[in-house]
């Protein structure tokens, strides 16, 4: 191949992926940054311009959103309840330059701990679709993330999109991130929570949490503990201790460790507290 | 990265169509800033964290650093350059210049672009909006308040303001005169401009704070296709040593074993244009030695010694004493005492270090950007064996300095391959290179007692101070010199004793960043001042009024003062402070705790010029037979604006409009010495150069004219007309050349009076002092210690308002530096070397600024202007940590003020 490859269709860029192995470049927005070059090294694979990977769609079981569609468009999109916690996300991405170019699929193939994205989309009940030249496969979200800067991508594999359950795009979301400063910041901590409200009860409720730990968690227990309550007693629910324990952060630059428990088990109540009213979007 | 053989590549640039042979893999900024298609695109970090290099791809906001060519194929784009319409600046671009939302300039193309988008979208924006769509580009100078407001105000059609009359320049909220490059995209900074075919040098870089190294077969290297030269300190032709203070001068350009900080540049490598400046397997291999990172183990007995004549690596101590400061804080009614720590401070200036070097006959010709011209000149000569006639420093447009610039950077390096070579160079930092080899704000740990009697007046302070000066000496002395003058505040302290040390580390060079360690010291003694208030029963304010500087009073150097602001600066705050104290009150017993607001406030004084030395800046002004009026401006703008306000100082002393001036330089070939801009002393020191100048040549037109002192003069076809009652017409080109080349002209230099300073510190080490309070409001969240800014009043005596806008701008961009400060930055060598883990405040962190200019001339100063650059600064920290205090009682001693550390302080204050 070319040292820079642009296809158009996913063929194409699937068979150039088998071949070759090239670095498969979408928004760009990581991989510059981690050179100090002019320009990038090695086969370079633009999937920008492949038809459907870029955009939102309905689908029979939920929404589809192609791997290269950029935060711009996923802030604009006026989705379901359920979306509105990733649309939040999706405005938390750097500053607007970020997000016209950054792709949710390259927030969660990059795997950064502090990905603003993976915590809405553990909350909806992601999964993420990844085709090759041989097959394509679907994997919860959860099980595509093995660990910081670690995923389930194989070789000759390309993630194609997220797909998003219907379910749970019709629970009320919200999402919270904690920096030290208002724009372009990285994580101290973020919370997704979803809840679905029947009869005035919480009967399902997920609760993601990112940049406290090696990768960003749904929190079982914690989630378990809200079930049966009424939507204004749903933040006294969150204990602390229940939410520290089921995280792993780090002391860094940003914050303690210690902190960081804290300030997920506040940032979980306060989300809570401030979920929309079911039916608005 | 080669084009050979690249594709074709084609797309619209600015309406136009273009095409490139360009490798699509490479970067768009990188294509339009090397192919001379966009240079208004600049480049800040090469990692979308500064927004500087932001276009618009198919009406998008993107950074171009993290763009790959082949991306844009067949897409439009839109640059800076493309933003006026037929040579007409848009109304966006007026916006800029009409609020003063440009300083430096080199963000301004990146925050021109994306507002551009915004205004597609939404052509008059709330407040809310103009951050949102501005949050991804950083700008270091302004604090972004003018930008908020000229983005806000952009759908208005600009209207000029009259042009002020003669003589009536001076007051006059003019634009910038160096303004309309700059909305351009035309500004020219250090990486904007090289000689054709010039190599392209790229340092190699110590990877340890600490460690001995040796190179291998450089020969071989050398020999690598694309790689022209390898230099090492053994090709530094003279003294490889240099330093901004010359008996302390101990950096070398190029380091011989061992390196002593982590980014201590070794070598150097000139690669040929178009070649891959590749240093992988650069023949070099280290061995790290244990480094010295804490200034306090620095000292100890049996410490490795840095520079083995300072011994115990205290390279200096400042110190004060004036009256018997144990005795009378024994004797205080009360008494306070506080240890406070402060980082080091990156000055984190959008434009990293760059510039070009040539060889012009016999000179070297150094094209960089820098705040000291004279001073690179003359160190670069050293360096370099030359004399210094031989090296003139050409300053290329500053992209924000705040003291770094002062201190060589690429200069030395340049010229070095220059003479090595013979062909022209060019260098550019990379932002880590930037981070770890630019000097920085010191570290400081202090220790202080301060006390006072029962009715509040107080009576005595103790100050013990380590500033970590890191590897070298930089401005380490003056820092330990500053401080002890201004450690009081300004306040009376009748018994005060202060001692400042430097002590080196093998943390990065700390050296000059706005205010020289004045600004660590106030925190320590501004916080102090909260709690002896407290236990003295009085209000805040009215405790730093009661014992703030009057004419007349003594400071702790024994100078007795004249012409002081701070109490006028003190008194306009009385009003927003009521109100304040009142408003948070009345939430807090609202809010039911969900938020603490609190009010803080703190002051500061800020010696201008240097400290009881030497600092004279000259100015030169003409007439040429043809009628151009010409200003030889030797002093760096460097966005603070001395271009438009030393021009303004000129003409009302000279009595033309500002607009019939064209200024030259600096150019240490044209302009005489106008001395480093630092120390706020441009518009004092060179404004009264200025004046002087202007008020020489106006003597010497009125004589030729035989006229009164009132006389009006007015230029008209090359000869220049003096009106008093009579009107007489001196033609220009019939006067015979004077010596400098001119019809007439004058030169004037202008030196502050300092006194030395004594043993004790006791002398008259500045001739003309700044003042200046600010008020903070703010809430914080008790749950997650995260402070959110309200508002700030900022009142500043400057003498006299020379140019209110930019004025305005000083102090804004000041506390902006203060904010970040107090609240998120903190340098960590190798852990914070890019701009997302080096945090500096976004356009959404600084709330709204209401400046209160004093105006107290002081009799020194040209038209009674004082300095302000730096005391700007100075209050902001502790204002901030005084409303979290007041806020919440979180007291904290560490910082910045992170979330988890007020939340521990908040914990321990048993909140």
């Amino acid at each position: 191949m070319l040292d820079f490859s642009r296809p158009t269709a996913l063929p194409e860029a699937l068979a150039l992926l088998a071949e070759h192995r090239p670095l498969i470049l979408a928004g760009g927005t990581d991989l510059f940054p981690a050179t100090e070059r002019a320009g990038l090294s090695g086969r370079v694979l633009s999937i920008d311009r492949i038809a459907g990977l870029c955009g939102i769609t309905e689908t029979d079981a939920g929404l589809r959103i192609g791997a290269a569609t950029p935060w711009a468009e996923i802030a604009r999109h006026p989705g379901p309840p359920g979306w509105a916690a990733l649309a939040e996300a999706a405005v938390e991405v750097g500053g607007r330059q970020i997000q016209s170019r950054g792709t949710i699929g390259g927030n969660l193939c990059n795997a950064s701990p502090a990905a603003d994205g993976v915590p809405p989309l553990l909350a909806l009940e992601a999964e993420v679709e990844l085709a090759s030249a041989q097959a394509t496969r679907r994997l919860p979200l959860a099980e595509f993330l093995t660990g910081p800067r670690r995923t389930a991508l194989q070789p000759g594999e390309l993630m194609t999109a997220i797909h998003l359950p219907a379910d749970a795009l019709r629970d009320r979301s919200r999402f919270l991130k904690l920096g030290a400063r208002s724009h372009l910041v990285i994580s101290i901590a973020m919370v997704a929570v979803r809840v679905r409200v029947g009869a005035g009860r919480i009967a399902e409720a997920a609760l993601a949490v990112g940049a406290c730990g090696p990768v960003a968690a749904r929190l079982p227990e914690v989630e378990a503990a809200l079930i049966g309550a009424s939507p204004a007693e749903a933040p006294d629910r969150i204990d602390p201790a229940t939410v520290a324990a089921a995280l792993a952060p780090l002391d860094d630059i940003r914050a303690t460790a210690a902190y960081r428990g804290d300030a997920a088990a506040v940032l979980l109540r306060r989300a809570l507290a401030d979920l929309p009213d079911e039916g608005t979007t | 990265m080669k084009d050979a053989a690249a594709p074709s590549l084609a797309f619209t640039l600015n309406g136009q169509p273009v095409s490139f042979d360009a490798d699509p893999r490479r970067r768009l900024s990188d294509l339009l800033r090397e192919s001379g298609a966009s240079r208004g695109t600049k480049v800040g970090c090469d990692a979308g964290d500064c927004g500087a290099c932001t276009v618009l791809v198919d009406g998008a906001p993107v950074c171009a650093c993290l763009t790959a060519c082949g991306q844009v194929e067949g897409a439009e784009v839109l640059t800076v350059e493309g933003l006026a319409e037929a040579g007409r600046l848009s109304r966006l671009q007026s916006a800029f210049l009409r609020h003063g939302a440009a300083q430096c300039g080199i963000c301004t193309p990146g925050m021109l672009v994306a507002a551009s988008a915004l205004l597609a979208d939404v052509p008059r924006p709330s407040e809310a909006q103009a951050q949102a769509a501005l949050g991804g580009v950083l700008c270091r100078c302004t604090g972004y308040r003018k930008i908020i407001a000229a983005v806000c105000d952009a759908w208005r059609e600009d209207v000029a303001d009259p042009a002020p009359e003669p003589g009536a320049a001076v007051g006059a909220r003019l634009r910038r005169l160096d303004g309309p490059d700059k909305v351009t995209g035309a500004e020219r900074f250090g990486a904007d401009d090289w000689p054709e075919s010039a190599l392209l040098l790229k340092a190699v870089r110590s990877p340890h704070p600490h460690a001995r190294f040796r190179f291998g077969d450089l020969a071989e290297f050398a020999s690598r296709p694309g790689v022209a030269v390898v230099l090492t300190a053994a090709d530094v032709p003279g003294r490889n040593r240099f330093g901004v203070i010359p008996p302390f001068a101990d950096q070398p350009a190029l380091a011989e074993s061992p390196a002593r900080f982590r980014g201590e540049a070794v070598a150097l490598v000139g690669f040929e244009p178009g070649a891959d400046p590749d240093l992988t397997g650069f023949p070099i291999s280290w061995e790290a030695l244990p480094d010295l990172s804490d200034p306090v183990a620095a000292q100890a007995e049996d410490a490795p010694l840095l520079h083995h004549d300072r011994p115990g690596n205290r390279m200096i101590r400042g110190y004060t004493r004036r009256g018997d400061a144990r005795a009378a804080l024994a004797d205080s009614a009360f008494s306070v005492e506080g240890c406070f720590e402060t980082p080091f401070i990156e000055h984190a200036y959008i434009e990293p270090e760059a510039g070009s070097a040539w060889l012009d006959g016999d000179t070297l010709v150094i094209r960089a950007c820098t705040q000291a011209p004279v001073m690179d000149r003359d160190d670069c000569a050293l360096v370099l064996g030359l004399p210094p006639e031989r090296v003139r420093i050409l300053p290329t447009g500053v992209g924000g300095g705040f003291g770094s610039k002062l201190d060589l950077s690429v200069q030395p390096l340049l010229g070095l391959a220059v003479l090595k070579t013979g062909r022209p160079v060019r260098m550019v930092y990379s932002r880590r290179e930037s981070l770890q080899a630019s000097t920085k704000r010191h570290p400081s740990r202090i220790t202080a007692r301060i006390g006072c009697d029962a009715e509040g007046h107080v009576t005595a302070m103790q100050f013990h101070g380590i500033f970590d000066t890191g590897a070298y000496a930089s401005w380490g002395p003056t820092v330990a010199n500053r401080v002890p003058v201004h450690a009081s505040g300004p306040y009376r302290t009748p018994n005060i004793e202060v001692e400042a040390w430097a002590v080196h580390t093998n943390g990065p060079v700390a050296g000059a960043f706005r205010g020289f360690g004045v600004p660590q010291a106030a925190i320590a003694q501004e916080l102090l001042y909260d709690r002896l208030a407290d236990a003295a029963g009085l209000d805040r304010l009215e405790f730093r009024l009661r014992n703030a500087f009057r004419d007349g009073d003594t400071t702790g150097s024994g100078q007795v003062l004249a012409a002081t602001g701070i109490h006028d600066c003190l008194s306009a705050l009385r009003e927003p402070w009521t109100k304040a104290l009142a408003d948070a009150a009345r939430a807090n017993a609202a809010d039911g705790g969900a938020a603490l607001r609190g009010v803080g406030v703190a002051s500061c004084w800020y010696g201008c010029g240097n400290t009881a030395l030497p600092n004279p800046s000259t100015i030169r002004v003409g007439l040429t037979a043809a009628g151009e009026l010409v200003l030889h401006q030797g002093a760096t703008d460097i966005g603070q604006g001395a271009n438009t306000v030393i021009t303004q100082i000129c003409a009302d002393a000279l009595g033309l409009p500002v607009s019939d001036f064209r200024r030259i330089g600096p150019d240490t070939a044209r302009t005489p010495d106008a001395g480093k801009t630092s120390a706020s002393r441009q518009t004092y020191v060179t404004g009264r150069a200025a004046a002087a100048a202007g008020a020489a040549l106006r003597r010497e037109v009125l004589r030729l004219a035989n006229a009164g002192d009132g006389a009006r003069l007015r230029l008209e076809d090359g000869a220049l007309i003096v009106e008093d009652g009579a009107v007489r017409r001196i033609e220009l080109a019939a006067l015979p050349e004077d010596a400098r080349g001119y019809a007439l002209s004058a030169e004037e230099s202008y030196d502050p009076p300092t006194q030395p300073l004594d043993a004790d510190g006791q002398g008259v080490p500045y001739a003309v002092y700044g003042y200046g309070a600010q008020m903070v409001e703010l809430e914080v969240d008790p749950a997650l210690g995260k402070v959110r800014l309200l508002n700030i009043v900022a009142a500043h005596d400057l003498g006299r308002a020379i140019n209110p806008l930019l004025a305005e701008g000083q102090i804004e961009g000041g506390i902006a530096q203060g904010i970040g400060l107090a609240m998120m930055e903190e340098y960590r060598p190798g852990r914070t070397e890019n701009l997302h883990d080096y945090l500096i405040p976004t356009i959404g962190d600084v709330p709204p600024v209401r400046s209160i200019l004093i105006e107290k001339p002081d009799p020194e100063g040209p038209f009674g202007a004082r300095g302000l650059g730096e005391h700007v600064l100075i209050p902001t920290a502790p204002a901030i940590l005084n409303a979290i205090r007041h806020a919440s009682g979180a007291e904290l001693t560490r910082l910045p003020a992170l979330p988890h550390r007020v939340l521990a302080a908040l914990r321990r204050a048993g909140k």
